[in-house]
């Protein structure tokens, strides 16, 4: 089975926001909008977001990291928002395993996201309906865009590549591929929710460098030092 | 969680209803085996129906509320009653309209007075339709008690309603406060069961207490899973959230802060602790003491003021793991 899914790099993330607008600029005006705002230009402006991006400090001064972390439904494979459902109106899709709200059943009791430990299900103020990221859906499966369009709005915004997408279930995918050999993680795993979107972790690139690596002990060109006495065999006196 | 008031008094209103309409046909039971005095068929138990009817009927109507638009309740609501395999909600959107026939089918057959027995088990028991109904009725009062309650008990995140206290605690305090109804109802009404009425709702009251004593006690304690380093993922004890990704609000903080102070919620506590068991328990044993007809009723309007106040605690105490992710406005 197929089980379509993000993958956050969260070592390459800048925090820019152009996923949060790409988002919303796709699929207000799609399959899944309106999504609709109050107050836009007002105080305390808020709407219906499917992506948020938040910024956190790990650590503590001066040893502290900043961390942007993208967050949309992860569209888990043991997704607890789905059974909760009175009315059938959320759903997980049997061929590729996005979860979905239909919109015409809904009711708007919010108990789906009551039953989401992840706080990205959002009751849109008009429609009154509950809303969520679809991975594009209408976008992934239009079979009249080429190939390399089929990929949800946020991911194609993406200026750092930050955000991949892919079949977790395909072993050879570019997906599963980063999950595998960087280190991809799940959200509060400790809830059995089996989430299939991943985020991979921060990163840091050090080289092993040894002080006498970098400084050869009898540097001849080292004004700074008298050139050690000769004792013994250096490199220079072995001769082949 | 913020308490939305829709659910508070649905909760609180079919919980008394249910409470109600179990008395009612407690008491047809006692007085069938000849321990209480035979009640009018109209005026006690029709009448009596009718009050349980209403109460049932104004949590329908609070619960409309609590749709995203009242108009779903004519246009969509009939699907809420689709998923009953996997979801509490849908069973609980089967068994209140179920169980409110029932309660209207028993009071039609004592306004009526159909209560001639239809046959006579062992030669003692005379069974009318009215007792078939009444059993079936206290199944169905049971069975929606724990569909209510389940669907706050099965949430296994919010891990201050998930155990079986919450459970107990719904029945207890429907319990307690149906049965206090009736006995108002039967001071109001002249009939002699308050004393009956009045003791099960002491005794009702008492289990509640200890049942819901548990659970603040077990919240008290409780040592929520999901923390900083499991929300993100980033193996660090100190994690700070410098900016939630919007300033101006969104669903997220609506329905998952109630934004009150620790001191409302302690001042909330006390008074429903006062108003739910001490106060009732006072008044009910005045009530026995004195003969009045009023203190039962009295009774009855303060324990329904202070369970409202439990339910709206009951909400608050209650910490989402999604609260992790919005600490902090930026
Ligand atoms: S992240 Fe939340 S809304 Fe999305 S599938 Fe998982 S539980 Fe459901
Ligand atoms: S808000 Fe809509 S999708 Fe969510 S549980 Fe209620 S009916 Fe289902």
């Amino acid at each position: 089975m197929t089980q379509l899914a993000l993958v956050i790099d969260l070592n390459v993330c800048v925090g820019c926001h152009a996923c949060v607008t790409s988002c919303k600029e796709w699929n207000t005006s799609g399959w899944a909008g309106p999504m609709v705002d109050q107050r836009p230009y007002d105080a305390d402006p808020t709407g219906t977001f499917f992506n948020r991006v938040q910024t956190f400090e790990v650590g503590e001064y001066p040893n502290t990291e900043t961390v942007h972390f993208p967050k949309s439904c992860l569209h888990c494979e043991e997704p607890p928002c789905v059974p909760v459902c009175p009315t059938g109106a959320s759903y997980k899709r049997e061929d590729n395993g996005v979860v979905l709200v239909d919109y015409d059943k809904c009711i708007g009791c919010k108990y789906c996201s009551w039953a989401c430990p992840y706080g990205v299900r959002e009751l849109d103020e008009m429609q009154k309906v509950m809303k969520k990221c679809t991975l594009c859906i209408d976008r992934i499966t239009d079979q009249t865009k080429p190939e390399s369009e089929r990929k949800p709005a946020c991911v194609l915004a993406c200026p750092t590549s930050a955000r991949l997408f892919g079949d977790v279930h395909d072993p050879d995918s570019e997906a599963s591929v980063a999950i595998r050999e960087r280190g991809g993680y799940q959200l509060m795993p400790e809830w059995g929710t089996n989430p299939a979107n991943h985020y991979l972790p921060r990163r840091k690139t050090r080289i092993q460098i040894f002080e006498d690596e970098l400084e050869r002990a009898d540097n001849p060109l080292d004004k700074e030092h008298p050139l050690p006495a000769a004792s013994g065999d250096t490199l220079d006196d072995v001769s082949f | 969680m913020h308490p939305a008031f829709s659910v508070i008094f649905l909760t609180t209103l079919i919980g008394a209803g249910q409470g109600m309409f179990m008395a009612l046909v407690t008491g047809q039971v006692y007085s069938m085996a000849n321990l209480l005095e035979a009640q009018d068929n109209v005026r006690f138990y029709a009448m009596g129906s009718l009050m349980a009817l209403v109460l049932l009927g104004g949590g329908l109507v609070a619960a409309v509320f609590h749709l995203g638009k009242p108009s779903y309740f004519f246009t969509r609501a009939w699907r809420g009653v689709t998923q009953w395999r996997t979801s509490w909600l849908s069973r609980e959107l089967i068994a209140l309209p179920a169980f409110m026939l029932a309660v209207f089918l028993y009071g039609l057959v004592h306004y009526l007075g159909w209560t001639g027995p239809l046959f006579v088990i062992k030669g003692v028991i005379p069974v009318d339709a009215s007792l078939i109904i009444g059993t079936l009725g206290v199944i169905m009062a049971v069975v929606l008690y724990v569909c209510t309650a389940m669907i706050y008990a099965s949430l296994r995140f919010l891990q201050e309603w998930h155990s079986p206290l919450t459970v107990a605690n719904f029945i207890f305090f429907g319990l307690a406060s149906g049965f206090t109804l009736t006995a108002a109802f039967s001071a109001w009404s002249g009939v002699g069961l308050v004393g009956f009425y009045g003791t099960w709702a002491v005794v009702f009251t008492i289990v509640a207490a200890i049942t819901r004593g548990f659970s603040m006690l077990r919240n008290s304690r409780i040592k929520h899973k999901s923390d900083m380093r499991s929300a993100l993922g980033i193996r660090h004890p100190k994690i700070t959230q410098c900016s939630m990704g919007f300033m101006g609000g969104s669903f997220n903080t609506r329905e998952y802060f109630h934004g009150k102070s620790p001191a409302t919620l302690e001042a909330v506590r006390l008074f429903f602790l006062i108003c739910v068991f001490a106060l009732p328990v006072a008044l009910l044993a005045a009530s026995n003491a004195m003969q009045s007809e009023y203190l039962p009723i009295l009774a009855f309007v303060v324990q329904y003021l202070g369970l409202l106040a439990e339910r709206w605690y009951f909400f608050a105490e209650a910490k989402h793991p999604q609260n992790l992710y919005y600490q902090t406005v930026g």
